[in-house]
């Protein structure tokens, strides 16, 4: 019983625990509503699939750091993430830029919906459609049916 | 049996599959980031010397000719183990060794040349990981070759030993050395 109260105790602390890694001042709410955001946009270079508000990494401190610290210089979003892929490559940026290398990964959606469309299409014109009679098809058809009945 | 177009599409699709992963698996490893400075010059840093605790460097301070920069901690194990390759190649190569003390104790670091002997010209004391950050680090060890106009040329992540330097390191540095 006491390991359970010690767990529910510590499910309490958690909180303080997770506040605990570093606390940045900033100004203004919107200048730490995107610090929030862009540290959830970056990749930890060491952890693979983290990003830097999930790491505990030394370079992710560090590099939450710098975010922090061109944040207050002014920088905008776009020059943040300029500096951080011009020291660590595409790895970092969870989003990855459009060009020409990235080019298939950002397409593939567009063209896969464009084959659908294509597979649609084949279907709705293979499916065959029960074609109204003419007056002469009727006039036979009734015929056939009026013979069956005596 | 009649042949139908649509059977083609699984195939398609599995051949597009093979060529967008084939792609990928180019990276031969996936943890080692591909670096984004190569052919860039070393980033500018004003940094104090480990040992001449007075005495700032900078980038100036290693143009002139081909060298090797290390970026070590004494908190790094795999820092120790490449260390006995790093004072042969400072000893018998023709290669000068910096060092650059990421994210370390002073102290700390002193003591651990002391101990293990110094192959670095100088060690810059970078105790905020700033100039790591600029050079792309994420981890240490790391090795950096810079021609004579303090170009980075290659990047080696993780311990060095001596089958790495004469298989990737001694080709790139001596042609180098041709210009």
């Amino acid at each position: 019983m006491k390991i359970y109260t010690l767990l529910i105790l510590l499910l309490g602390f958690q909180p303080y625990l997770i506040a605990s890694i570093d606390v940045y001042p900033f100004p203004n709410q919107k200048l730490s509503e995107r610090y929030e955001r862009l540290i959830s946009e970056l990749r930890c270079p060491q952890c693979l699939n983290t990003n830097l508000a999930g790491s505990d990494a030394m370079i992710a401190q560090d590099l939450r750091r710098e975010v922090h610290r061109l944040l207050i210089e002014g920088k905008t979003d776009e020059q943040i993430l300029d500096f951080m892929q011009y020291r660590y490559g595409d790895f970092i940026l969870y989003k990855p830029r459009f060009e020409l290398r990235t080019s298939f990964l950002w397409l593939s959606p567009i063209f896969l919906i464009f084959i659908a469309a294509l597979i649609w299409f084949q279907i709705v014109r293979n499916r065959k459609v029960p074609m109204p009679l003419n007056d002469n098809e009727e006039a036979q058809l009734n015929r056939i049916l009026e013979g069956r009945d005596r | 049996m009649t042949f139908k177009r649509s059977l083609l599409i699984p195939l398609v699709v599995f051949l597009m599959m093979a060529l967008f992963l084939g792609f990928g698996f180019r990276l031969d490893n996936a943890k080692i980031l591909p670096s984004a400075l190569l052919d860039k010059p070393v980033p500018e840093f004003r940094l104090h010397d480990l040992m001449l605790k007075e005495v700032v460097r900078s980038p100036k301070d290693l143009l002139g000719e081909v060298a090797l920069i290390n970026v070590w901690g004494t908190w790094c194990p795999n820092c120790i183990v490449e260390h006995p390759e790093l004072l042969r190649i400072s000893k018998e190569e023709d290669i000068k060794v910096y060092g650059i003390n990421y994210r370390d104790n002073n102290a700390k670091a002193i003591e651990w040349l002391e101990r293990f002997e110094d192959p670095y010209i100088f060690s810059v004391v970078d105790s905020e990981g700033k100039l790591a950050i600029d050079l792309g680090v994420y981890g240490a060890p790391e090795t950096f070759v810079i021609d004579k106009k303090g170009i980075i040329r290659k990047r080696h992540v993780g311990p060095l030993n001596f089958e790495i330097w004469t298989n990737e390191i001694e080709p790139i540095v001596d042609y180098l050395k041709s210009f």
